[in-house]
């Protein structure tokens, strides 16, 4: 398929943080998810693209179990964090979520003030003393998620009473407080403007650093400009998983180059 | 010709140009269609709110003369031999002269009270006269001077009740012809009372009983007011809300939230719903056989109305209140999971406080419409005559037999005494004010708690 030996010397050099081993996916009868098999490294960003459909999404949600939240869903396989078990009976999925952080398509900021928002993480996980710890959580994630100077003035007004780009960075903000390992992006810019996408963009390439970023796309110039690695789903099938530069410029499977050119999808 | 050719991309069997400033029949027909369908609307919104000007203007009509009563004010010597033998002040003494006794003293009063004001006495017998005023009036006059034992010996002047028909003269509702074949007034009373009215003994206030005091006798609609009812039915209403308000919550949280989804569950939703629509008077039998006949908790209590208005009540809260979690948008719920909440702080912290406004209107038209229920209440003996006045009925609270205001408005309607009626028709804008009150209260509610997310 793809060139096997340089992609995981890669992966050796930088360490996997997630693992899929054949991982299946039911939802009811309807075979979403069909052996996927995915080494996703630690500080890089790892792009997920396919036509709708195609199960990127699901598959993201499985990272962090969301889908336990869907009661037709069911996961087969396994899907390794560190070396440990994700489904494993024994596995809190309240535990999992705050090592594995989310941002959705849609902004969903809590009706509360823009603190509250950043702050309702770190106060359930116990990870602020006292208050002012936990102001500095707040300002350290809002700096991260690159929104602070726009909002250090009116951390009390409501956080939905922001712009949709600056809503989505607050999502992200929110989503960096609790200190993940692993930040999940779901679509992150597919309500934002172009120059808001620009803004998470670049916040999303810093984010890089310190954290391992997986981001569903539909936009395979986005793909290119923020992801090192990039995952080709279609069908349910993983197809082709590779270097972003490689899979953009010489694609190894021809439905991905279909995909890529604008033949299918 | 020159028409497809000026514009590229025309279909080739375009039909001629028509003009913007004509419509053609398609266009006519479609707005016809619309004012027809607006003039529907229009004449079933008028006709609704004819009938409720109708019923509002029939309500205050019938309704608001069961506010005022006619009272005579009487000046009664209190005859120390009469009500007080040995003299000393004795209470106990002076309570064994029974309200027979204080009758001579009124009718003495009354007779007193003619000749002072110059007003002729038609009446062959002497005791005629006290046909004049309520039958509760030597009752009043007997508290008075339980009360105050100095006053004995003095003159006092009472303010009595009027009789109801004497009262119904003033209202209407009686007439000299409507007396020819009635015993309990004459022709002549109704003369005196007009002399009376004329001096200023007798006039028509605003009578506070009606509101606050206890159902009286049939004999004595005069006396009847709602106020008994009224704390039957705020102790009924303070148990619907505190039981059914945790248990519908709880209820439909976990229906809504945590409740695999699979048989079970639906046959439970369905059910719910279908007890939503279960006729009130099947609830009651229901209380009547478990509460009162297996639980033998005492009849007519308050406890057990409220128990079985918090059976009726529940399906509607638990309706509401899954209705206003599901319009909760699942993007917060994803957000909170999203951050390593459990479900459990993604329903209290998030998910609760948005669908709180609805919930609360839920629960408040719930308990508006527990309040108007009258069916299981005849069922469970909430119809009783309680016309011990408010401190003595309320003393023993949620299990001392009490009455409901929907169920007392029931009884008077039923009663023979036309008086009745018009106190029947009293009744029930106090109830409305009630439900008003409630209902604004829901409203109000609804706007504090209401975001916008």
């Amino acid at each position: 398929m793809y060139d096997a030996p340089a992609s995981e010397q890669k992966v050796n050099q930088k360490s996997t943080k997630i693992a899929a081993n054949k991982v299946q996916v039911f939802y009811g009868d309807t075979h979403a998810i069909k052996d996927v098999d995915v080494q996703i490294e630690d500080k890089t960003v790892t792009a997920f693209i396919g036509p709708s459909g195609c199960g990127k999404s699901t598959f993201l949600r499985c990272l962090n179990r969301m889908n336990d939240t869907i009661d037709v869903c069911r996961v087969k396989g396994e899907i390794l964090l560190d070396g440990e078990d994700i489904y494993d009976p024994k596995v809190d999925p309240v535990q999992l979520r705050a090592k594995v952080g989310m941002v959705f398509q849609k902004p969903n900021p809590f009706p509360k003030s823009i603190y509250d928002n950043i702050a309702y993480g770190p106060r359930i996980h116990g990870l602020a003393k006292n208050k002012a710890d936990l102001d500095e959580i707040v300002e350290k994630s809002l700096r991260r998620g690159a929104i602070w100077n726009e909002v250090k003035d009116r951390l009390h007004a409501p956080g939905t009473g922001l712009s949709g780009g600056q809503q989505q960075r607050l999502c992200i903000a929110r989503a960096v407080a609790t200190e993940p390992e692993v930040l999940l992006m779901d679509e992150p810019c597919s309500a934002l403007d172009p120059i808001a996408t620009g803004q998470v963009e670049e916040l999303i390439d810093e984010l890089r650093e310190n954290y391992s970023v997986v981001i569903v796309t539909h936009s395979m110039q986005q793909a290119a400009r923020v992801s090192q690695k990039t995952a080709f789903f279609h069908l349910g099938n993983l197809v082709e998983y590779g270097e972003t530069g490689q899979i953009f410029t010489n694609p190894v499977d021809p439905r991905t180059e279909s995909y890529i050119t604008g033949r299918i999808g | 010709m020159t028409d497809a050719t000026s514009t590229p991309g025309a279909m080739p069997h375009a039909a001629p140009k028509s003009s913007l400033l004509t419509l053609d029949s398609r266009v006519r027909r479609r707005n016809a269609a619309e004012a027809r369908f607006r003039a529907y609307g229009i004449a079933a919104v008028s006709v609704g709110l004819i009938f409720l000007v109708f019923l509002l203007i029939a309500i205050f009509r019938n309704g608001i003369p069961a506010f005022t009563q006619t009272f005579i004010s009487v000046p009664v010597e209190l005859v120390e031999e009469k009500l007080d033998k040995t003299g000393n002040r004795d209470i106990e003494e002076i309570k064994k002269v029974s309200t027979f006794g204080y009758k001579p003293l009124l009718v003495d009063g009354l007779t007193t009270m003619l000749a002072d004001a110059g007003i002729e006495n038609p009446f062959e017998k002497p005791a005629d006269v006290e046909k004049l005023v309520s039958a509760s009036a030597v009752g009043q006059i007997r508290d008075y001077v339980i009360s105050h034992p100095d006053a004995i010996g003095k003159t006092v002047e009472f303010r009595v009740l009027a009789s109801s028909r004497v009262d119904g003269y003033f209202k209407g509702r009686v007439t000299r012809e409507s007396l020819v074949r009635d015993k309990n007034l004459d022709a002549e009373h109704l003369d005196v009372s007009d002399a009376l009215t004329e001096s200023g003994q007798m006039k028509r206030s605003f009578n506070w009983a009606f509101i606050f005091g206890a159902d009286a006798s049939e004999s004595r609609p005069e006396q009847a007011g709602i106020g008994v009812s009224m704390i039957g039915s705020f102790f009924m209403m303070l148990v619907v809300l505190f039981l059914s308000l945790p248990i519908g919550v709880a209820a439909s949280i976990y229906l809504e939230e945590f409740a695999p989804k699979n048989k079970w569950t639906d046959l439970i939703e369905v059910n719910i719903s279908n007890l939503a629509a279960v006729p009130s008077i099947v609830f009651g039998i229901l209380g009547l056989a478990v509460f009162i006949q297996f639980v033998e908790l005492p009849q007519s209590a308050p406890l057990v109305g409220g128990l079985v208005l918090t059976l009726m009540t529940l399906p509607t809260i638990i309706i509401s209140t899954r209705a206003s979690l599901k319009a909760v948008p699942p993007s917060i719920r994803d957000a909170a999971l999203g951050v390593g909440a459990s479900k459990m702080q993604s329903v209290f912290h998030h998910v609760l406080p948005l669908a709180m406004p609805g919930i609360l209107t839920g629960t408040i038209i719930g308990l508006a419409q527990a309040l108007g229920e009258t069916a299981p209440l005849l069922l469970i003996g909430m119809v009783g005559f309680i016309a011990s006045n408010a401190p003595d009925g309320i003393a023993a609270g949620f299990l001392s037999p009490n009455s409901a205001m929907p169920a007392q408005i029931y009884e008077w309607a039923k009663r023979a005494d036309p008086a009745y009626y018009e106190r029947a028709w009293g009744g029930i804008i106090i109830l409305l004010a009630f439900l008003m009150t409630m209902n604004i209260i829901a409203i109000i509610l609804r706007r504090r708690f209401e975001r916008r997310w």
